[in-house]
């Protein structure tokens, strides 16, 4: 079970071990995550700006800084997501040079977990796996269940008991083995790493994590290429397990180093929710380590209470001058509805970290109004709608007659004069 | 007092195959001094230089992250299950069930 490549192999982030390609995460030596690590030298020349454009409209154009099998032809479309200047939010928030990274329409499930189970499927495919699985909040769970259907793959997926609805029937609707385990994240990943273990299976992220992972460094990519091959000043990025925050400076690093784009130092903010904040809790105390939470928060897309990336992350974010910020539910829903109101995205509780955190840094002065600066927005709205239950009156149906509409349309007038004069002091 | 101490496949190839077995120790501290006399590749490979647990391993008792339980200090009870687990475990070549699906012996091979 595994597989001969000249241009890439799993290399020990700690001890340097190398371990060519298989469907392994930890090394056996020193037990630190394994990642994988490219021969740039093979890649320059033939990697270029040109190459690049020549490729199709999806995350394959970078298909040579993958580690995609030799001779495997990826199905899918997948990503290219729109970078959106975000005049409406920045001009809210005090930021004059705002771009929105926005994988809330990353095909083919709406998040940016499509990115990384399409690079991981096609090494289960190669390493001869026939059932694959995850643990998931629900977005990766999605995107497994979806992609792996599409492949003949059979696919077992676990989540916690309490997701939400959206998410789990996003998941059954497949055909994929949903299995909801009664506890939080943390224990649907333990169990996925014993069940790893034991069954051969192949886990996208437990036993194919280095592979997965390389998936997310395409945001990256994306980002550079969208900004006409330039590199951001600041990314703020939410933060579950830790790993996107990373593989987004990976790619950075990667581009520059094939001369790609000019060399800069790019500042990375994470984002994460107050009630699951254990890598912005590190960042703030300047820890090399992750004290381990029990999540609570509505952004359960990023409820990972001890996140494998964590102390890697911490640990990057502060090396490149940026920093970590955590936000309330509260603040959570007016980021969902700011994002929606000024740039018309619609995007999940993730999304909604994300903007809260955005906003606050402006505010407390860790970004300039005028640097450029790349929100990365990862899942959709449409699957947290009961985040939002209760926001919205329901509105009260009117007759449909002309008359009945202006007298409708003058009475909500009203409301608005009434609620305006409340708010001014009638100083208008 | 004994406790149930669960290791995964990627350490039982210290412990000569055991991957389940009893102990008597008091806490954490005291199981890995065991480690040292009873299977000393094991601790070889799970302690860093500084002879505690190295980052990478989560420790579970009865279920419940050790480190919620106050870490080196709690004291294990008679009858706990200790389970340690690499942060990002999983993957071997040699896994040995295979329930509902066909399972092909040659795909593993090269491994």
């Amino acid at each position: 079970m595994s597989y001969s490549c000249n241009l890439y192999e799993l290399r020990c982030n700690e001890c340097g071990k190398s371990f060519g390609n298989r469907p392994l995460s930890a090394c056996d030596e020193c037990l630190a995550p394994l990642e994988v690590q490219y021969d740039l030298e093979q890649i320059r020349g033939k990697f270029t700006r040109e190459s690049v454009a020549a490729g199709p409209a999806n995350i394959w154009r970078y298909k040579a800084l993958l580690p995609i099998p030799e001779g495997y032809e990826p199905d899918l479309p997948v990503g290219f997501t729109p970078l959106v200047r975000a005049r409406g939010l920045g001009k809210r928030i005090g930021a004059s040079n705002l771009y929105v990274k926005n994988d809330s329409v990353c095909f083919p499930t709406l998040s940016f977990k499509d990115r990384v189970v399409s690079v991981a499927l096609a090494n289960a495919q190669a390493f001869g796996f026939t059932t694959v699985g995850c643990s998931s909040t629900g977005n990766l769970a999605n995107s497994v269940a979806a992609q792996s259907a599409r492949l003949g793959l059979k696919a077992c997926i676990l989540v916690p008991a309490d997701l939400e609805a959206a998410k789990i029937l996003n998941t059954q609707v497949y055909g994929a083995q949903l299995v909801r385990i009664d506890g939080n994240y943390d224990h649907v990943n333990r169990l996925c790493t014993q069940i790893a273990d034991e069954y051969s299976w192949g886990f996208v992220n437990v036993n194919l994590r280095p592979y997965y992972a390389e998936g997310s460094k395409t945001v990256g990519y994306e980002i550079a290429e969208q900004l006409g091959w330039k590199l951001p000043d600041n990314v703020v990025c939410p933060m579950a397990g830790g790993s996107l925050i990373r593989k987004i400076k990976k790619a950075f690093g990667e581009l520059i180093a094939l001369g790609l784009v000019e060399p800069k130092k790019v500042r990375f903010f994470g984002a994460q929710a107050t009630g699951c904040s254990p890598i912005s809790t590190a960042v703030k105390q300047g820890w090399d380590y992750i004290e381990p939470q029990k999540p609570n928060t509505i952004a359960r897309s990023l409820a990972i209470g001890n996140p494998a990336d964590g102390p890697a992350a911490a640990k990057m974010i502060r090396e490149t001058g940026g920093w970590a910020e955590d936000v309330s539910d509260v603040e959570i829903v007016a980021g969902i509805q700011e994002l929606a109101e000024t740039e018309g995205i619609f995007t999940e509780t993730a999304g909604g970290v994300t903007t809260a955190v955005t906003a606050r840094l402006y505010a407390h002065g860790r970004i300039s109004p005028d640097e450029t600066t790349v929100v990365c927005i990862t899942g959709n709205g449409l699957k947290t709608t009961d985040a939002l239950e209760g926001r919205f009156e329901e509105a009260v149906p009117v007759k449909p007659k002309l008359a009945a509409f202006d007298a409708y349309i003058k009475a909500f007038d009203g409301n608005l004069d009434a609620l305006e004069l409340e708010l001014t002091g009638g100083a208008r | 007092m004994s406790i149930k101490v669960t290791l995964p496949t990627a350490l039982a190839r210290h412990t000569d195959g055991l991957k389940t077995f009893d102990s008597d120790a008091a806490n954490l501290p005291g199981l890995l001094t065991e480690f040292d006399a009873k299977f000393p590749a094991l601790s070889a490979n799970v302690k860093d230089e500084n002879g505690r647990l190295r980052k990478f391993i989560n420790v579970y008792v009865n279920d419940e992250d050790i480190r919620f339980l106050g870490g080196d200090a709690h004291a294990f009870e008679d009858g706990d299950e200790v389970m340690l687990i690499p942060s990002i475990a999983g993957g071997h070549c040699g896994a040995r069930r295979w329930l509902s699906y066909p399972y092909d012996e040659s795909i593993m091979s090269g491994c």
